[in-house]
């Protein structure tokens, strides 16, 4: 099982000091939180997509690629790309060539975005989002996995002869999530080329998580992909944490307060009971995060929001120091226990290379019979 | 038959709720011969803080989610709101505005309101009625209000019983069991249904694909 953490990205002031940082401090608190990630042991670092102030990551893959070059084992990935307001030629140009920087670690997610504007912005219309989701991927794949794409759609000027350059890293393309929170056209996107199926549950109640879930797992099944057990399924996980419960409380609830997303709504109480949550020990993230398997079943890939609502680099770097040292181990040794044999690991290159390379073995034997 | 009853009054006891009580037992009553109707009163009063946490969170606290649940599940609704400032009260509308806006669609509503005067009576025609024809709704043709002469006055009862009966007639129709359209389950895959009975409709991916290639 993978364990992560995925950023939004965005530029808050911190509500304690009043001080907001800049553009350029913010970025580099990203570079230096994907770093520590990979330090304290975590095994994937995410970053969103935004077009619009107060975020800062518009450029995805140029981030990945400086910290790839930082960085040894870490998976790079995203939450999410835009697969509606991005052309999908650039998509596969972009990733193709980071695969190649980071020596293959290197997956993405797909999201529609939820920013009216972005979609007029970049010459599209929100109402087609779901569309574009679909026929915008669709093409993808066959930048990535056919040398010649002759291709015409509705929403893209049409290719005649196009080749994506560079050509996926040994031949594979990178493995695909699929982001959703409550359309179950994606879900079922997800099931039917047996991509991965992430569910940013973060302020979401359990029950809800669970039917997209359920969804996705059984409609995989149905395409063949393998038993709904075998599907492959991310959660999202918000966590503020102390060695002493009262501490974390009082030390998160200005920025939970004062959060660009739930501030001024919702009472922390409220939020930790009703939502993934977790203002509290290590012990408590432990304890909850184990629960996110009860409602989802077993699955593949954790990721935690750390760094939003204003909270500085240096307390950032100290939940993660907390996530890796306290949290992690204990969750993998606990998720590792009662995990049927066949649930598979989330997809890496090695294991998509090792997978083509037997398949193309298992061709050669075919036709040498 | 499931009827509920959604009340925006905000005093306890409240003229509004009074008058969501007396349509509610005549519409019962109107509907006993041979079926049995259970009521449920959602009281929106109780539900203020979840309706505006629903607002900034994106879901709803566990007693408005059941609310909205019992209105989604309704066979029919009676929906009562006190006139504020020529119109529905803020907090009735702001429950229709957190419902699935698919939720109330073919679905029997009775409107009524209450006021200090009659000199509100028509906001159930400007404004209620075009707020449940927006949702789809089926609203019944009497509209029910209720000032506060009207107490002490002829009419109101009168008013209340025809507009009862058009609601259960309505009810009465609308829930008994249906026949068409049920060949077209025989055709629908096995899994796809289970994957329905997760509370979505599925469109084969296949059938999504397709439709976009259709130019």
């Amino acid at each position: 099982m993978q364990f992560g953490i995925f950023s939004v990205g965005d530029v808050t002031p911190d509500p304690t000091t009043g001080r907001t940082p800049t553009e350029r401090e913010r970025i580099k608190a990203m570079v230096a939180i994907a770093q520590k990630a990979e330090e304290v042991g975590l095994d994937v670092f995410a970053t969103g997509e935004h077009h619009n102030p107060p975020f800062v990551p518009s450029s995805p893959t140029t981030m990945l690629g400086y910290i790839a070059a930082r960085t040894e084992k870490l998976v790079l990935s995203t939450s999410t790309t835009l697969i509606t307001t991005n052309d999908p030629v650039k998509i596969a140009e972009d990733f193709a060539m980071l695969q190649h920087l980071a020596d293959g670690r290197v997956d993405l997610m797909m999201g529609r975005g939820n920013t009216g504007p972005v979609y007029p912005w970049f010459g599209q219309d929100i109402r087609q989002g779901i569309n574009l989701a679909i026929e915008n991927y669709a093409l993808l794949r066959r930048l990535w996995r056919e040398d010649v794409v002759d291709w015409e759609g509705k929403f893209r000027t049409a290719l005649q002869g196009f080749t994506s350059t560079p050509r996926p890293l040994d031949d594979v393309p990178p493995f695909v999530w699929h982001g959703s929170i409550r359309s179950p056209e994606i879900a079922e996107q997800a099931a039917f080329y047996g991509d991965g199926f992430f569910h940013n549950n973060i302020f979401w109640p359990a029950d809800h998580t669970k039917q997209m879930v359920e969804l996705y797992r059984a409609r995989y099944a149905h395409y063949g992909h393998g038993t709904p057990e075998q599907a492959i399924v991310g959660l999202g996980g918000q966590v503020f944490m102390r060695k002493n419960s009262q501490d974390a409380v009082r030390e998160f609830r200005p920025y939970f307060d004062n959060a660009p997303v739930y501030g001024h709504g919702p009472s922390l109480e409220d939020f930790t009971d009703q939502t993934p949550l977790t203002v509290g020990t290590p012990e408590q993230v432990i304890e909850k995060t184990l629960k996110f398997r009860e409602y989802a079943g077993d699955y593949q890939r954790q990721l935690f929001l750390l760094d939003h609502a204003g909270l500085p680099l240096k307390t950032v770097l100290e939940q993660l120091d907390l996530l890796g040292e306290e949290v992690v181990p204990v969750l993998r040794k606990e998720f590792a226990i009662g995990r049927p044999a066949e649930v598979p690991d989330a997809p890496t290159h090695e294991s998509l290379l090792e997978a083509a390379q037997a398949a193309r073995a298992t061709q050669e034997g075919v036709n040498v019979a | 038959m499931r009827l509920v009853v959604v009340s925006a009054g905000l005093s306890v006891p409240s003229s509004t709720r009074l008058l969501a009580d007396r349509l509610s037992a005549a519409t019962v009553g109107r509907a006993a011969a041979g079926a049995d109707v259970d009521v449920e009163v959602v009281e929106l009063r109780d539900l203020a803080v979840e309706i505006a946490h629903n607002f900034t969170n994106g879901f709803p606290g566990r007693k408005l989610a059941a609310a909205l649940a019992a209105v989604t599940a309704a066979d029919g609704l009676i929906v009562v709101t006190p006139v504020f400032s020529a119109s529905y009260s803020g907090l009735f509308k702001s429950f229709f505005d957190v419902i699935d806006p698919d939720a109330l669609a073919g679905k029997p509503v009775l409107i009524a309101a209450t006021g200090g005067s009659t000199r509100h009576s028509l906001v159930l025609e400007h404004a209620l009625r075009p707020l449940f024809s927006y949702l789809r709704a089926v609203v019944v043709p009497t509209a029910v209000y209720a000032a506060s002469e009207d107490w002490g006055a002829e009419g109101l009862p009168e008013r209340i019983e025809r507009a009862a009966a058009e609601l259960a007639a309505l009810m009465k129709g609308l829930s008994a069991p249906s026949t068409p359209s049920a060949p077209l389950k025989d055709d629908r895959d096995e899994k796809a249904e289970k994957a329905e009975k997760s509370g979505f409709t599925v469109v084969p991916f296949a059938d999504q694909l397709a439709a976009l290639a259709a130019r």
